[in-house]
């Protein structure tokens, strides 16, 4: 018993992977709450097209010499957020087209700049993450966005709500409809921006849109919901994280095997149910 | 402030009066070059059911949009309180024609009724308190019974009535329903239609609605307006019914509405009007109750 307790335990005795625990557990109710805001403004693919984006800024930041990229990417998926809502709004095509048109501009022009000035190999831990190297300072960084998410979500979260369920109808109770969806997608940028190197541009949208698209399967209102997407982010964030040190496996990408796990059984869950 | 009387549900902005009116003055609509709407006169009172007809494409949904702001327009929207100070803009509540809505979101009743009511975050849960208060509006529609239900198991009838409690909390100056009954069978539609018609009386609000079923609505409605870019006829919908424009539009004659104990009562909407003149009319009689603004108590 007593070897066992050791054996499972024994992470915890590193920095590393202490600092990688911290990191889940601010991480996962963080996506969670995100994910479900971005399935109900049927927004994954946008989403994702913000993970791709981050490469440019990747770039961007490596052009002008910047040791860490946060701020490039934060400023150029800013920048690309702004550009989606305008075309949205003055714009006849669809909100896919100009969502997939945006997102193959900016990885071209990512990988035009990475290839001229410096290697894209040099990059590859953007794409696949690595939550292990993550310091005291960076898991401050993600304890003030989740700051900042929770605060956003006990202030405006109805209205974030109303919008993403029908937009005429939050524009008839003088909702600034297109206000509050630009702050939610800056919101959704800040956050993918800022975890992007922990969790891997590959993956990153999984573990965004995994748990509350399990969680859909089984809630029957918006609490439950909401609760049951944080659970799960957390319970496969957690056990993502020993799993991958047991294993030797990306912590991304574990996680999202996990959550993809979880989604099944949601599924199946539901079709027992009938519904 | 008086207490409402017991039968009396929450809240109103302002005592029933008759005499507040909503002014529509030059309201046009004109999107990417081409003229959807134009020289939109319109002057209503609060008590009174509007019935808005026409042809589709002829620009009633536009008119509605517009007028809750959601797309741009010229000319002016005026409410006007019965002792001819402006109220500003009007509070407008609006139940959208078919409101396109993720079946598979996971979203009760309740969820959507506070989404609209409430500061409070949802993913908190509710307030005790407020679910008193949402009960007791849905009840006013008939609805109580699917309030903790996922709105995806709703039939487009009980959505619809959901959908008007929601539009009458807090209870608006205006209230636009835009074909509220769209799918709705039979039996849902009168339901809907009483219902929509008591609301008015009881709360002393003007409505608009948007409607194809012109025989149905005219039961029930005080005035029509004929809708086709701009207003072609425009009064009692026996008035409206047997003009000519209708005939040219639609081919073919309606019957007079079937007297019904609705239309005795429909005078009640013709009120002293400060602003107009030319209408003439008693006040209603029960001004004194249903004051208490129940919206602030979120």
């Amino acid at each position: 018993m007593d070897s066992i307790f050791n054996l499972s335990f024994e992470w915890i005795q590193y920095d590393f992977m202490r600092n990688a625990l911290t990191a889940i557990i601010l991480v996962s109710p963080l996506f969670a709450l995100l994910g479900c805001m971005v399935i109900n403004n049927q927004m994954t693919f946008f989403s994702e097209a913000l993970g791709h984006a981050a490469l440019t800024g990747i770039a961007i930041g490596a052009v002008a010499g910047l040791a860490d990229p946060t701020w490039p990417m934060i400023i150029f998926a800013t920048f690309l957020t702004g550009i989606i809502t305008l075309l949205r709004k003055y714009s006849a095509a669809s909100t896919d087209t100009i969502v997939g048109l945006v997102m193959a501009f900016s990885v071209a022009l990512g990988i035009v700049i990475l290839s001229k000035y410096g290697g894209i190999n040099k990059y590859s831990k953007f794409l696949v993450g690595d939550i292990l190297t993550i310091t005291t300072g960076e898991t401050i960084r993600l304890a003030i966005t989740l700051g900042v998410v929770l605060l956003l979500w006990i202030l405006y979260f109805n209205k974030l709500f109303l919008v993403s369920l029908n937009r005429s109808l939050a524009q008839s109770r003088g909702i600034n409809v297109w206000l509050v969806e630009f702050i939610f997608s800056l919101t959704v940028a800040l956050v993918v921006t800022v975890s992007i190197q922990w969790i891997g541009l590959l993956v990153i949208n999984s573990m965004l849109i995994l748990p509350a698209a399990a969680a859909r399967n089984i809630a029957r209102n918006i609490s439950s919901y909401t609760l049951i997407a944080v659970g799960i982010s957390l319970v496969s964030g957690i056990s993502g994280l020993i799993s991958s040190y047991y294993c030797g496996t990306a912590t991304g990408a574990t996680i999202v095997l996990i959550s993809m796990g979880f989604f099944i059984l949601s599924l199946i869950w539901r079709i027992r149910k009938g519904r | 402030m008086n207490m409402p009387s017991e039968n009396s549900s929450p809240g109103v902005i302002h005592p029933p009066c008759g005499g507040c009116c909503t002014r529509l003055d030059g309201f046009g609509v004109s999107i990417g070059g081409s003229t959807i709407l134009k020289d939109i006169n319109l002057h209503v009172h609060c008590g009174e059911l509007t019935a808005i007809i026409g042809p589709n494409g002829a620009g009633k949904t536009t008119l509605l949009r517009a007028m809750i702001g959601e797309i741009p327009h010229r000319g002016e929207l005026h409410f006007v309180h019965s002792d001819g100070s402006s109220f500003g803009k009007p509070r407008i509540g609006y139940v959208p024609q078919k409101l396109d809505i993720d079946k598979t979101a996971p979203v009760s009743v309740l969820d959507l009724f506070f989404s609209l009511s409430s500061r409070y975050p949802l993913w908190f849960g509710h307030i005790y308190g407020a679910k008193k208060n949402a009960l007791k509006m849905l009840k006013m529609v008939e609805a109580e019974e699917y309030a903790s239900m996922k709105i995806s198991q709703l039939s487009c009838g009980q959505f619809q009535r959901v959908m008007l409690a929601m539009a009458l909390s807090p209870i608006p100056d205006l209230l636009l329903l835009d074909e509220p009954i769209a799918g709705v069978d039979k039996a849902g539609i009168e339901v809907f239609y009483r219902i929509a018609s008591r609301i008015r009386r009881e709360y002393d609000l003007s409505i608009f609605l948007i409607s194809h079923d012109i025989a149905e609505v005219a039961k029930f409605a005080d005035r029509m307006i004929l809708l086709n870019r701009t207003i072609l006829c425009d009064g009692a919908p026996e008035k409206v019914m047997a003009s000519p424009e209708l005939k040219q539009i639609f081919g073919f004659d309606y019957s007079p509405p079937a007297k019904t104990p609705e239309k005795e009562l429909r005078l009640i909407g013709r009120h002293d009007c400060p602003t107009c003149g030319n209408c003439s009319g008693k006040k209603a009689e029960d001004s004194k109750q249903m004051t208490e603004d129940w919206g602030g108590k979120f």
